[in-house]
């Protein structure tokens, strides 16, 4: 059929040859700049390791308070799911449903699918319905918004800090420490190379 | 640029939008999937250009309410107030926080409204089959998909705002219906993003290498 070191790209449909990668490198589209694919070195490993440090990140950031406020003695504290909650009683349950879904729901399916597929994928197996998954975490993916979260928790707290003492939660740092293992996972994961054992 | 430009498509070969795997469709126009991961193929997204401007068009229009109305109500002990999204800005800026200020600003107002201009000049330059700057116009598109995300910065603000400043006896702060069109016009412009096909860009760059 064709010649398997030919790859399309993504974004202007150029067909161009693929050409090993120094560790590291990238592969851009020669005529719209689309990143083609990348090379990581240790990628499975490293991917792995950072999934699951922020799995264990993102139950923290779940279970614990995100900020709390005390004024005159009164204290009032939220956690994430508080906040989705408060937006749903107040009628609000679009708005509640789509901060679940960006803040919670995504990055769970996001951390369990990527240990679902590179677990077994490390110890030399292909779980079942590989390609299936891999092709449900990419749809997901633009969905899952912690970064831009943890900015709307400062730009709130400086919104409050005229009005009472803030009192920061265990699930602001765990959410500071989720964002930068998200952001290296995703950086250190090779679609590519997990593709490439998928079976035809 | 060289005159040899092969497409995927010119030489009637499908790349999975998903995996990547290039694929020779069983006929031509039969509906066909990947071999490899089972996505749906298509030499182009299916009514790219018409589904595009629907998403855009009910963001244009959602973008009005989203701005004029409240989308935060606090009521203190001695009066009540109603934010739209300028005049939490506007807020921020007279309270001294001008980095925020220019933030909040930046992803609430200037990013959605670029957003959708940008892409209005997508779809417009994509149906006049307009050859000009193509390579600017594809990394316009990229920076739309990536930039647009940042504009949930106030839908998350007010959640919080909302969940955390219930003290009855000081001030409540309650969601208000700008913030409903508000999250709609993000959701509505990443799927206007994502419904359109960079592809089409390339169209009349493909032809007149013809
Ligand atoms: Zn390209
Ligand atoms: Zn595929």
């Amino acid at each position: 059929m064709t010649a398997p070191t030919l790859i399309a790209c993504h974004d202007c449909d150029l067909l161009q040859r693929e050409t090993a990668l120094p560790a590291g490198g990238a592969a851009c589209c020669g005529r719209c700049g689309a990143v083609l694919y990348r090379r990581m070195p240790e990628s499975l490993d490293r991917t792995l390791a950072f999934t699951l440090a922020a799995g264990v990140l993102f139950l923290l950031a779940n279970a614990f308070p995100l900020v709390g406020l005390e004024v005159q003695g009164q204290r009032n504290a939220t956690d994430l799911l508080g906040a989705v909650c408060a937006l749903w009683d107040q009628d609000m349950r679009m708005v509640a449903g789509l901060v679940f879904l960006t803040t919670v729901l995504s990055p769970a399916i996001e951390i369990s699918g990527m240990i679902y597929l590179l677990l077994p994928l490390r110890l030399g197996r292909l779980p079942p319905g590989a390609g299936r998954m891999l092709r449900f975490l990419q749809a997901v993916k633009p969905w899952g918004m912690v970064e831009v979260f943890m900015l709307g928790v400062l730009v709130s707290l400086v919104k409050l800090a005229h009005l009472a003492s803030i009192v920061p939660g265990i699930a602001l740092w765990s959410f500071g420490g989720l964002i930068l293992l998200l952001a290296a996972s995703a950086a250190s994961f090779n679609p590519h190379e997990v593709w490439a054992r998928v079976r035809l | 640029m060289t005159a040899m430009v092969v497409t995927a498509a010119r030489l009637g070969l499908l790349a999975c939008h998903a995996c990547a795997l290039l694929s020779r469709p069983a006929a031509v126009g039969a509906p066909a999937r990947c071999p490899r991961c089972g996505a749906h193929l298509h030499h182009r997204k299916p009514n790219s250009i018409g589904r595009t401007w629907a998403f855009l068009i009910a963001a244009y229009i959602l973008y009005v309410p989203a701005n004029l109305l409240p989308i935060m109500d606090t009521s203190s002990l001695f009066d009540s107030q109603r934010d739209t999204i300028m005049s939490g800005v506007v807020f921020l800026w007279t309270s001294g926080s001008w980095p925020l200020a220019a933030l909040v600003f930046f992803a609430s107002i200037v990013v959605p409204l670029a957003k959708l201009i940008a892409l209005t000049l997508l779809l417009v330059s994509v149906q006049r089959r307009s050859g000009w700057r193509p390579y600017e116009r594809a990394r316009l598109y990229r920076f739309v998909e990536f930039v647009g995300r940042w504009s949930m910065l106030d839908i998350y603000v007010v959640a919080i705002l909302a969940a955390l400043v219930q003290i009855q006896s000081l001030a409540t702060i309650h969601a208000g219906p700008g913030a409903i069109a508000f999250a709609a016009v993000v959701v509505l412009s990443m799927f206007a993003a994502s419904a359109f096909d960079p592809r089409l860009i390339w169209e009349p760059v493909n032809e007149d290498n013809g």
